[in-house]
């Protein structure tokens, strides 16, 4: 299925009832370089809405929000190693974990792809 | 996602002086426009709207600056010339009231480091002292400027004339600032670290520093507001010059072990507790002259209760300013008041304050990090060694 979008600059991707999230394109260039993952470990619970991990660069750390419920499958243990991943592939390979979805519904609050790019060019 | 830690207006007191203001309140340098054309992310500082980074990036421009050579505009500090009230007297005895550093046997054209201190011998501000003639050049933090000025024309009311100076001010830093500099101020090459002088620029007067705060060599350039943006972009003409925004100041200046003001001193810190005392002349510790004096030589005999330290943390997760942190068996021992990644060490580091018996090189401490304890040990401090010119031959 096509990629959802956060408000917070997350996105989901649904594949079955697993989920992958990561953060956008957008959301990595604000950052800039990237120094810093901190994932959460596998079989957490996390509400939609909730920290699940963070995000650092040189100057600041950021939260990276759980888009929907579930439980932590999978954090992409290599960002501990290549955090710089997060700014050269954040679509694909700087993705930071999979999760069990708990409530699918919860995914039409967010946004598709047009949407979202909307909202960002609206944030200038 | 969102920004949790950014928090570049925390220091964000005065408005400025400078003449142009923003719809949002906020002061604009010459160089605004300049900043605009070169895609300067701009974000609220001390009551100015300045650039953070530019195209590089924060750990671009780091490493650029580190490499080669960077340009700062740093004209929302504030400039001021101090004169003797009586023309044929010396200003310097009658600033050295106000500070702990040694004026009086600044040479013609030397530059001290020192801080202005209030009675309790906390800081009211850090600046740079330049003796020209009878008088002293002034330049002091962008946040604190009107307060500084209002202190020192106050306190030396009768005795001296602050002529407030709306200036730009640029700082060129880095291994190659001197090749570029001296292309446009020949006078540039003469000078060894903190050593400044004027020197004419298409009839103008400018006045050259060699003095910085990245830890690198380099200078500070005055200049008139009219000519700041022409120059910046002739020095940004040679490639081996990048513009640096503010980011990358800290993460540079963290780096050299340098304090900024608001956030690793304040009026809550003695020259003492901070580790400034290298700054405090063996005369002024005896005369004991200055605001604060008798605090200063308490903490001096009786050793202060906390002390300014580096940290190194030992995983790879930074500790910001704010964190708190533990002895090994737990106890709160302090605080992190500077803290982020080390672009040119590829690691974190921090700066903060612990109890004395905590302060050797070498204690393990825990940082406390989202709720869990993270390893760390103290550490001198320059994190990368200082390259000013010393002596020039």
């Amino acid at each position: 299925m096509s990629k959802k979008f956060t408000k917070d600059h997350e996105w989901i991707s649904l594949e079955g009832d697993l989920a992958r999230i990561g953060i956008t394109d957008y959301a990595q260039e604000q950052l800039g370089d990237v120094v810093f993952v901190e994932l959460p470990e596998a079989g957490r619970q996390v509400e939609q809405g909730n920290d699940a991990a963070v995000v650092e660069s040189v100057k600041a750390a950021s939260e990276v929000y759980a888009p929907v419920s579930g439980e932590i499958v999978e954090p992409n243990v290599k960002l501990e190693d290549e955090p710089a991943l997060v700014n050269q592939d954040p679509a694909e390979g700087g993705w930071f974990f999979t999760m069990k979805v708990s409530n699918p519904d919860e995914l039409n609050d967010l946004m598709d792809e047009a949407a979202y790019a909307d909202y960002v060019k609206e944030l200038g | 996602m969102t920004n949790s830690t950014i928090d570049f207006d925390g220091t964000n007191k005065g408005s400025g002086s400078s003449s142009v203001q923003s719809s949002k309140g906020y002061a604009r340098t010459s160089l605004y426009d300049m900043h605009l054309q070169l895609d300067a992310k701009m974000v609220p500082f001390a009551g100015y709207e300045m650039p953070v980074q530019y195209e590089l990036g924060v750990m671009g421009e780091h490493l650029h600056t580190r490499e080669k050579a960077g340009l700062f505009d740093v004209s929302h500090m504030g400039q001021a010339q101090l004169f003797p009230e009586d023309p044929d007297s010396d200003v310097a005895p009658v600033f050295e009231a106000l500070v702990p550093g040694g004026i009086i046997s600044l040479k013609e054209s030397g530059i001290r480091y020192t801080q202005l201190t209030n009675q309790d011998g906390g800081i009211l501000d850090d600046l740079m002292v330049t003796r020209f003639g009878n008088t002293l050049w002034l330049v002091v933090n962008a946040a604190c400027k009107n307060d500084d000025f209002a202190h020192i024309a106050r306190s030396l009311a009768g005795k001296a004339r602050l002529s407030v100076e709306n200036r730009s001010l640029l700082a060129l830093q880095g291994p190659l600032a001197e090749a570029v500099l001296k292309e446009h101020l020949p006078a540039a090459a003469d000078l060894a670290f903190m050593q400044a002088c004027h020197a004419d620029y298409q009839g103008e007067k400018v006045i050259i520093s060699r003095c910085g705060y990245t830890g690198e060599d380099g200078f500070e350039i005055s200049l008139p507001n009219d000519m700041a943006t022409n120059f910046a972009s002739l020095l940004l003409k040679n490639d081996a010059v990048a513009p640096i925004g503010l980011g990358a100041r800290d993460s540079l200046r963290l780096e050299a072990g340098l304090c900024l003001y608001g956030h690793d001193i304040d009026t809550g810190t003695t020259p003492v507790e901070a580790d400034l005392m290298w700054s405090v002349p063996r005369r002024r510790r005896e005369s004991l002259d200055f605001p604060g004096a008798h605090k200063v030589s308490q903490q001096l005999s009786q050793k202060p209760d906390r002390l300014r330290v580096g940290i190194q943390p030992e995983g790879r997760a930074p500790a910001r300013e704010g964190t708190e942190i533990h002895d090994m068996d737990n106890n709160p021992i302090g605080r992190i008041t500077s803290g982020g990644f080390a672009p040119s060490l590829q690691a974190p580091i921090a700066m903060g304050y612990v109890s004395a018996a905590h302060a050797a090189p070498g204690t393990q401490v825990q940082l406390i990090i989202r709720g869990k304890p993270m390893l760390a040990h103290i550490t001198g401090m320059p994190f990368v060694e200082h390259k000013y010119l010393r002596t020039k031959s």
